[in-house]
């Protein structure tokens, strides 16, 4: 499904990521692990398409469409879906409107029909009370004067009504205490399917307790320098990353 | 009725003069001679001409292309179709006069006579005889007011009994540039609100063709104890408009002023108000848009003098400026010595979608008491880029997020409209500016 090759990235003419190779089948999730500076948010930005991120050589391909030549709304349409480290706020901006004018937009570009205010609500807030949500978000800026919580929870419900094809999560358990990763881990895990992969990044195995990987990756360096099962999260978690950082051999 | 026949002529004006405000719409019958308060503001507005740039109060707008254009009064005979269409945004005003080109069209005006509420023309009253004591006395040091007071012919005059709550707005529609010639006009409006009464004025000036011309509007409002007016101004004047408008507003005690405009085109604007707080309780709300885009100017202009304690006064401006455009605000906030326990607020924001625009910014807080709360800001920045590409990465595509951004930015200055169905015409008129051809540019 997403399949990445050799992927060099330079920021600022500073080399992040040099090599990086990730395959990822239909149904599976894949967990990558990594030290800070290793480049795991770089990853995350390049593929979702934000500038100031210079690829140098490599290719990225979903579903054989060849992704970096797209903007970031037609890797969206295609698909891809990137839940934020950071969810930015956006004052003035109402989240109903938001959230309805981005299912729409990414309807209207698979070719399917456009939901009218009330049909969208229907599903918004069907969506939201698993989530724990109340109605009152809907009213609010996005994420403006959010808690760290509340913005992974909108972060996880624009998942859920995008219905995305690969989603990528940036260090989504950070900043969540944990009733609010296991209901956060429970919306992604209610969206696991045979035709829906998922990317998940993050520092601590935390996370990988509730969303079990299928694989797990550590990213040093700029390029994935051991996979493994869910095993290796937790031999990481004991051993620390320390033994990945040295110069390679 | 031909409004210039109000005109008192007798003495003949030196040949310098009548250069003097030749090519700005001055009536031929001029040269013939003026006496009385219009010679001695035709007299004031020769010795200084037009404002330059030299003029602090000018230093950000620029009228000197003025000058080469011949402007002509429109013809007192000038009327429009009966099905000419109106721009307007009240729904059901109670009053509405229609002015082309500055001369009243009586078939498209229509009024309902409400208890209390006293709604004339100026042309009718010049011919009064104390016209000449009132009309000479405001505004000494504007030129443009000046020029506006030699050459005023109409305008509303609109006054309110004690006590009287006006429940429909009354509304004001001026439609420019529908000549091929140049055309000025110098409407003035005096409007009192006596104690306790309360009232709403619309006003919608618009481009209605493609002639070129200028408008120099001078309001005088003067709002009674415990009176309220709102004040809606929406301008979409044409492409090669000048509106130039001067706003004289007194406040006694417990009465309150609260205006909004809304510039969303127009080739130079300039929205100038002066507001005195004269008694305990007085309290205005300036409040306004801005949509600019290729070449367009706007000067917003305020000065607001806290004469007594106990006084309010919020002030909240955005603008978004796109293409070649510049923005100007110019704040000015007096507390005069003895007007203690003040409050006073002024914001001015201002969003440039290109590098080409320009916006100026001057806040300035005069205080001459020890006892006020007075708070100032001013800020001017782009769209935000982690902001945009947020919105990108959730399918929305570029040109949409952009609107919504500016929509984002724009949004909460339309919560100073306290009425709903006003608030959403403005509104309505804000995104139909996003929607036009080529706007918002990338």
């Amino acid at each position: 499904m997403l399949t990445i090759e050799n992927l060099h990235v330079a920021v600022d003419g500073r080399s992040i990521l040099s090599g990086f190779d990730l395959d990822v089948g239909p149904g599976e999730v894949h967990a990558i692990m990594g030290p800070n500076g290793s480049g795991k948010s770089t990853l995350s930005y390049v593929l979702a398409g934000r500038d100031g991120y210079d690829v140098t050589a490599g290719r990225v391909q979903l579903d054989g469409q060849d992704l970096l030549a797209m903007a970031p709304e037609e890797r969206a349409a295609a698909g891809l879906f990137l839940a934020f480290q950071y969810p930015v706020e956006i004052p003035g901006v109402a989240n109903a409107t938001f959230l309805r004018q981005s299912l729409n937009a990414v309807r209207k570009a698979r070719g399917l029909d456009e939901l009218d205010a009330m049909q969208f609500l229907k599903s918004a807030r069907a969506r939201m009370k698993l989530l724990g949500m109340t109605d009152e978000m809907l009213k609010r800026s996005v994420n403006t004067g959010f808690s760290g919580g509340e913005k992974k929870r909108n972060e996880v419900l624009q998942m859920t009504l995008l219905e995305p094809r690969l989603a990528i999560l940036d260090e989504t358990d950070s900043g969540l205490d944990v009733d609010a990763l296991r209901i956060v881990a429970d919306g992604v895990n209610g969206l696991r399917a045979p035709d829906r992969s998922f990317v998940v990044i993050t520092h601590y195995q935390r996370l990988l307790d509730y969303i079990v990987p299928d694989r797990v990756h550590i990213l040093a360096r700029g390029r994935i320098v051991r996979s493994g099962g869910e095993d290796l999260a937790r031999e990481v978690e004991r051993t620390g990353y320390a033994d990945y950082l040295a110069p390679a051999a | 009725m031909t409004a210039m026949a109000a005109l008192p002529i007798s003495t003949p004006i030196p040949a310098p003069i009548v250069t003097a405000v030749a090519g700005l719409g001055a009536p031929a019958s001029l040269a013939d001679g003026a006496n009385g308060w219009r010679a001695t503001a035709l007299r004031r507005f020769a010795a200084c001409g037009l404002p330059t740039r030299r003029l602090e109060a000018w230093k950000y707008t620029d009228l000197s292309s003025l000058q080469g254009i011949d402007f002509q009064p429109a013809a007192a005979d000038l009327r429009l179709a009966d099905d000419h269409p109106l721009p307007q945004l009240a729904d059901q005003p109670g009053h509405r006069l229609v002015f082309a080109d500055g001369v009243l069209q009586p078939a498209l005006s229509a009024c309902t006579p409400a208890a209390g509420l006293d709604v004339g023309r100026l042309a009718d009253w010049l011919s009064a005889a104390d016209a000449a004591a009132e009309l000479g006395a405001a505004g000494e040091p504007s030129p443009m007011v000046a020029l506006n007071a030699a050459l005023a012919s109409d305008g509303l005059r609109l006054s309110t009994a004690p006590g009287i709550a006006v429940d429909r707005p009354v509304e004001l529609v001026f439609i420019g540039g529908l000549g091929e010639a140049a055309t000025a006009s110098h409407p003035r409006h005096r409007i009192e609100l006596a104690a306790g009464s309360s009232a709403t004025l619309i006003e919608v000036h618009a481009g209605g063709g493609d002639g070129c011309y200028l408008a120099n509007h001078v309001g005088e409002i003067t709002i009674g104890e415990h009176a309220r007016l709102r004040h809606v101004i929406v301008q979409t004047e044409g492409a090669t408009a000048y509106h130039i408008a001067s706003r004289f507003v007194s406040v006694a005690a417990d009465g309150r002023y609260e205006a909004f405009t809304l510039t969303a085109s127009g080739r130079l604007t300039r929205n100038e108000v002066t507001v005195s707080l004269n008694g305990p309780g007085a309290a205005c709300v300036l409040a306004g848009a801005y949509l600019l885009r290729d070449r367009e100017h706007c000067d917003t202009t305020t000065i607001i003098e806290h004469r007594a304690p106990h006084t309010s006064c919020r002030e909240v401006f955005k603008g978004v400026l796109d293409g070649a455009s510049r923005g100007v605000f110019q704040g000015r906030i007096v507390v005069h010595r003895g007007a203690q326990k003040i409050d006073g607020h002024q914001l001015s924001k201002a969003l440039l979608l290109s590098d080409a625009a320009e916006v100026d910014q001057k806040p300035e807080l005069e205080i001459y008491a020890d006892d006020v709360k007075c708070s100032h800001g001013a800020a001017a920045g782009q769209l935000d880029a982690d902001e945009l590409f947020y919105l990108r990465s959730r399918g929305i595509p570029e040109e949409q997020a952009r609107r919504l951004l500016i929509e984002g930015f724009l949004v909460d200055v339309f919560d100073e409209v306290t009425d709903d169905a006003v608030r959403a015409a403005l509104f309505a008129h804000a995104r139909r500016w996003f929607a036009a051809p080529g706007g918002p540019q990338r």
